[in-house]
């Protein structure tokens, strides 16, 4: 069907119902100005729009009803019901020719020049009479008054659902009988009644599987034959009511062509809609919740996707662009397509932006495929439109789409060619309100992970050939030659401590279950796996919504309440899915593995000022996205609840103000000791680098041990311990109380380390020494100087960490003391080298805990950490 | 709720359920009450604010459970001591009060309600409504809906 006539019968579609009701008001109040006006401009734009799509049949009716409306507007003709119901005949016929424009196409043969005699008859001032009783108009019948939102059942053929009015007529107009069709079986029902009904199911299918459940504990098997009937009907009623709320997804592209057809006025492109399986039928909830960002999309792919006429032609393609729809099932969701055969994303210029953006770094970005390259424009204010257009081009909008995709549970993919088009692929269940899940348990509570993300089910350890592995502190998973991210469910949810050793590797056994959000695939640590099981999904009270984990919970057949898991939300906080600058950072902890120690990872961020800060990533215990109005205030200083303790909030620009961040959230590096944490309130990380860090003594400001050139930029190194000392006094003093203050040497060549290591130290009560080389810790011996202890680097001019611990261990009033390793590699080659030169232990650099528990134990000090 | 009342003054309006938390009497409207539930088994949530202390069945429908104890900075119920719930509904959503015990139902006259002394708690003075006294004890009538927010609102 042609669009403009698409458009001209869903427009002629809704100006007919709002005539109807408009009539009956004016045959109620015949002296009605307003309503009078309003009938004639609505019969006026139809006769308008008919004559020029060379309607004539409707044209002629349409134009002589206006002539009679026009002389009842203007006052010569007095409005009598002989007068009104002659106009609703002539709408009558209206309707009866659009309704076979639409099931032929054209305009259906016939005759009204009967009709229209009597109504340029009545426009003379005589009514005449009527040549048979007039057919009575379905809608007086329909007794329905002002419903609120009214879904079509089993309508016909996609149709808009027609907007509420005082009286909604029936929809099966008058067309039918004169088609010959038989009227169709429909009825209208109140979306509320069919919500109901939903949730009445919902409850029975959880009664049922509470039922079935006691049934198979008892072993009782007269219920048995019963049960399974029940069950079987329980299915059936429950695909049936599925089925009531299954609409078309054509409703959702009803206004699609109108849509293009005012783009490719405005944009000067010639467009061609194409929609395939527009009667895919899918949940209305769903439907309701995805037409926006398919509109928003369509629009995308006219503006961002398609070139101008003259472009194509020298690209060798048609004039006229393409815009195609596709939807389709497939394993219980349903896929749409939303392609366009325009120039496709310029992946060098999302890569130029993505750099300027800063979110990724170019090292980075060269690593990466094109379709990683690709997913940027689904970040946050990414957009690569050159000019910001009426339409899109304002760097908001696929990621708004990403958002909605992923909040009824679907995921969204983007694949572009350049030069040949780009496709988007938005995958979403076919329903929300009861969905596939598996249960799985870990730390002993038991969670629901929705079926449509999950890929397969690997079992680790326990003598499984699989088994977890670490780069420096990341889980992976070695999985057919491709390496998984691994997040670890209890980790997550707070519920279990970051092991120490990851599962499998100590003969525990695990499960990781294989997870797809958009491209990424990531895999979820838990303990032990259940079965899938049908489950309802219920919302999250409004007390629990700002968690982002859930996305949702049910109860099981056994009566338990169970939250369920959203792996778009586990994605995001833990950054696996790497589509925020600092779930990025995470990545680059991932990959940075393991290096020689003269480069550390650096976590760069910004804060006040321009200029990027950094800090080295061992410090920091978490980085912490916290919803603004989780933040309060104690004593005048900003605080955050944080596991039933308070966690003082710290900025870097002295004053703080409600941060600018439209998302209301605010991004903290935590720092933690012992039971206690810290946050320190950045405005945005940036990147996370490994650099050997050459820091330029700055001028004494406090806060900062200088400036440093990191990844090419001047880049502020902050002085953490100074930082933590704002806090409060009782950061450092807190610590367990030393009865003996023991004293340390700390040889070091870095003075960048040798100040994050001394405040570290002093702070746990230890007296500190610090040298920069073993040449000149050995002339302390010499001195006849005591220690408690040795924290020594490994990596050193002149003489290196093995040299001084063999020297220390060859004689000497330091035979005996505890030596501690300190260093970035701690490989169990490098480590079995250390002991056998003496080293009592081996100590990862930053790992500020592991340093201060090893000295506690060469002490013999019990540790309250 | 129908209670045979002496007074034919008392209209329901003016019953209230009383409970007590950690050795304090405290009432809630009885017409807020929908359900009053021995201990139940409550699944725990992770990452919730430290009040709540999970959510349970309540004949297929999801209810939020609020420890009051801790809503109201009280020391923690001891391990042995099972919880009572008392189900109460705002805004279409189930909560769930955990208090120590549920008294009886009484009526308390709005005129004989003392307000809040100045010295009371700040955190209790924000969820009470008024204080009364009863059986020469002190009984505070909680506002449930402050009680029910939770973060944000504070």
């Amino acid at each position: 069907m042609d669009d403009l006539l698409a458009d001209f019968l869903t427009e002629t579609h809704e100006g007919l119902v709002a005539l109807d009701s408009a009539l009956l008001r004016l045959e109620k109040q015949p002296q009605d100005k307003p309503t009078l006006s309003e009938i004639f401009r609505l019969v006026h734009t139809i006769k308008g729009t008919c004559g020029f799509l060379g309607l004539s049949r409707l044209e002629k009716v349409a134009h002589a009803a206006e002539n009679v409306l026009g002389l009842y507007r203007d006052g010569v003709l007095a409005v009598t019901p002989d007068g009104v119901t002659l106009i609703l005949n002539a709408l009558d016929r209206i309707k009866e020719i659009v309704g076979g424009l639409e099931s032929g196409g054209a305009e259906p043969a016939g005759d009204d020049a009967e009709l229209i005699s009597r109504l340029d008859a009545a426009a003379t001032g005589e009514i005449g009479p009527e040549p048979a009783p007039a057919p009575k108009p379905v809608e007086v019948a329909e007794p329905v008054v002002a419903e609120p939102v009214v879904a079509e059942v089993a309508a016909p053929e996609p149709r808009a659902v027609t907007a509420p009015a005082p009286r909604a007529p029936a929809e099966p107009p008058p067309e039918e009988s004169a088609t010959g069709r038989a009227p169709p079986q429909s009825i209208r029902v109140s979306v509320d009644v069919l919500e109901d009904l939903m949730m009445l199911v919902s409850e029975l299918v959880l009664t049922r599987n509470q039922l079935m459940q006691l049934a198979r504990a008892r072993g009782d098997g007269a219920y048995t034959v019963p049960l399974q009937r029940l069950s079987h009907i329980t299915s059936d009623l429950q695909d049936g009511v599925m089925k009531t709320r299954m609409q078309p997804i054509g409703n959702a592209w009803a206004k699609m062509p109108r849509l293009v057809r005012d783009l490719s006025i405005e944009l000067g492109k010639k467009i061609n809609l194409e929609m395939r399986g527009a009667d895919t039928e899918l949940d209305r909830q769903v439907l309701e919740l995805i037409k926006d960002p398919l509109t928003h999309m369509v629009r995308n792919s006219g503006d961002h996707g398609l070139e101008m006429p003259e472009e194509r032609r020298k690209a060798n393609k048609s004039e006229t662009g393409r815009i195609m729809l596709n939807a389709y099932h497939e394993g219980g969701h349903i896929l749409i397509e939303i392609a366009d055969d325009g120039k496709g994303l310029s992946t060098d210029r999302i890569r130029a932006k993505a750099l300027s953006q800063g979110l990724a770094t170019e090292a980075e970005i060269a690593a990466m495929s094109d379709r990683e390259v690709h997913r940027f424009i689904f970040r946050a204010g990414f957009s690569t439109a050159a000019a910001v257009t009426a339409v899109s081009g304002r760097g908001v909008g696929m990621d708004v789409v990403k958002t909605n995709v992923e909040r009824i549970g679907g995921t969204i993919d983007v694949s572009s060619t350049e030069g040949k088009g780009t496709s988007f692929t938005i995958k979403i269940p076919l329903t929300l309100a009861i969905v596939s899940a598996l249960i799985v348990e870990v730390a002993g509570e038991r969670f629901a992970i929705p079926q449509i993300g999950v890929l397969e089910l690997v079992r680790v350890g326990g003598g499984a050939d699989t088994r977890v592995e670490r780069i420096k502190d990341a889980p992976v998973l070695r999985l057919r030659d491709r390496l998984l991210p691994l997040v670890s469910l209890g980790a997550v949810l707070g519920l279990e401590e970051p092991k120490e050793v990851p599962i499998g590797e100590s003969g525990d056994m695990g499960f990781v279950v294989v997870t797809q959000v958009g491209a990424h695939v990531f895999g979820i640590i838990v303990d032990r796996l259940f079965d899938t099981e049908e489950i309802v999904v219920k919302p999250v009270a409004p007390i629990l919504r700002h968690i982002g984990m859930f996305s949702g919970n049910t109860i099981l057949g056994d009566g338990s309440v169970i939250m369920i898991l959203d792996p778009n939300g586990i994605a995001r906080v833990t950054g696996v899915a790497g589509d925020g600058a600092e779930q990025r950072s995470m990545a680059g902890q991932a990959t940075s593995g393991v290096r020689s120690n003269d480069k550390t990872a650096l976590l760069l961020f910004r804060a006040g000022d321009a200029t990027p800060k950094a800090v080295p990533l061992g410090l920091i215990a978490r980085l912490d996205d916290l919803p603004v109005e989780n933040i309060e205030y104690s004593g005048g200083t900003p605080v955050v609840q944080y596991r039933g303790q308070l966690m003082p909030l710290i900025s870097m620009t002295g004053d703080y103000g409600p941060p600018q961040d439209e998302r209301g959230r605010q991004t903290v590096l935590v720092f933690s000791e012992g039971d206690r944490s810290l946050g320190l309130m950045v405005d945005a990380i940036l990147d996370v680098v490994d650099e050997s860090l050459n820091v330029q003594a700055g001028q004494g400001r406090p806060g900062f041990l200088g400036s440093a050139v990191i990844a090419g930029k001047v880049t502020d190194v902050i002085d953490t311990a100074w930082w933590l000392r704002q806090a409060g006094g009782d950061w450092f003093r807190a610590s367990p109380a030393q009865t003996v203050t023991r004293r340390l040497l700390v040889v070091e060549d870095s003075g960048f380390f040798r100040e994050l290591v001394v405040p570290a130290l002093a702070a746990e009560g230890y007296e500190v020494v610090a040298v920069e080389s073993a040449v000149h810790a050995l002339k302390l011996r010499e001195r006849g100087e005591m220690f408690d202890g040795i924290v020594s680097d490994i990596e050193m001019p002149e003489v290196d960490g093995y040299g001084f611990a063999q020297e220390v261990r060859a004689g000497g009033a330091w035979a005996e003391l505890p030596m501690i390793a300190l260093t970035g590699r701690v490989e169990p080659a490098a480590v079995a080298r250390g002991r056998a030169v003496g080293f009592t232990d081996y100590v990862a650099k930053f790992d500020r805990e592991a340093l201060i528990g090893s000295l506690a134990e060469c002490f013999n000090v019990p540790v309250a950490a | 709720m129908q209670t045979q009342s002496t007074q034919s003054s008392i209209v329901d309006a003016d019953l209230f359920l009383t409970l007590t938390v950690a050795g304090q009497t405290c009432g809630v409207p009885v017409l807020v009450v929908r359900d009053v539930l021995g201990p139940q088994t409550i699944t725990r949530i992770p990452l919730a604010p430290p009040e709540v202390a999970g959510s349970l069945n309540l004949r297929g429908r999801i209810v939020t459970a609020i420890d009051l104890r801790r809503r109201l900075n009280l020391t923690p119920r001891p391990a042995d001591q099972q919880p009572m719930s008392i189900v109460v509904e705002m805004a279409g959503e189930l909560y769930s009060m955990l208090a120590d015990g549920v008294g009886e139902v009484v009526p308390l006259r709005s005129e004989d309600s003392a307000p809040n002394p100045p010295t009371l708690d700040p955190l209790w003075r924000e969820v009470s409504k008024g204080v009364h006294r009863r059986d020469g004890q002190l009984l505070i009538v909680l506002d449930v809906e402050r009680i029910l927010t939770i973060g944000g609102g504070r």
